[in-house]
């Protein structure tokens, strides 16, 4: 049984433009070699950290919406704990609510965003804008 | 000896439950503020309002959003 997930994990902003591209394709493949399949993906930039992480004040945001079997959430969590270049990570599981929210976001789940496994080379993918959602609602 | 507020309450009331919120984001640290006093920290019920319901998933939210370093743990001034 597949389950919808959501991992957002932070990069450590040492890296180059290609060395965290290359990062972000290692943990997509990562998902779709174990049977996953990516929902959709956000890339956040460079963004300036609430407090210090390892002395580092920025880093690399990325979010990676999928479906995937709940053994592999471990898996996943293991590479990022061993993956230095990762100094944070969150692994969200959706409910329903979740779902839709980010079906309203991202536009209904199509069949898998197309993610070739044999090319890792991430495709120049514009950093999708978070900051305009708007919870309507009045104080 | 203060005397008696005589001032007329406005009531309170949840926010999701009125506007029909089921999902609160932690990826929006700027709605979530409005939960958050000057130090970063909850906002009890009593003066929001929410719901039991949606105050667990605001805290929730919090949390979650205070790991990925979008909001302080600890802070002044947080706004």
């Amino acid at each position: 049984m597949l389950k919808q997930y959501e991992t957002v994990f932070i990069l450590t902003p040492v890296l180059s433009e290609v060395q965290m591209k290359e990062a972000v394709a290692k943990f997509r493949d990562l998902i779709v070699a174990n049977q996953g399949e990516v929902v959709y993906e956000e890339d956040w930039g460079l963004k300036k950290l609430a407090y210090p992480i390892q002395k580092k004040t920025t880093g690399f945001y990325h979010l990676l919406g999928f479906k995937a079997d709940p053994d592999f959430i471990a898996k996943l969590e293991l590479q990022y704990r061993r993956d230095e270049r990762v100094i944070r990570y969150l692994t969200f599981a959706m409910d329903k609510h979740a779902i839709a929210y980010a079906e309203k976001k991202h536009g209904p789940a199509k069949e898998a965003v197309p993610v070739k496994e044999e090319k890792p080379a991430p495709k120049p993918k514009k950093p999708a804008v978070d900051e305009d959602i708007d919870i309507e609602e009045e104080d | 000896m203060n005397p008696p507020t005589v001032e007329v309450k406005k009531k309170k009331y949840c926010r999701f439950k009125k506007a029909g919120i089921k999902y609160i984001d932690y990826k929006d640290p700027e709605f979530l503020k409005r939960f958050l006093n000057e130090q970063g920290k909850i906002l009890p019920r009593r003066l929001t309002g929410t719901s039991l319901k949606y105050q667990r998933k605001v805290a929730q939210a919090v949390k979650r959003a205070r790991h990925l370093a979008l909001l302080p743990y600890v802070t002044d001034l947080l706004k």
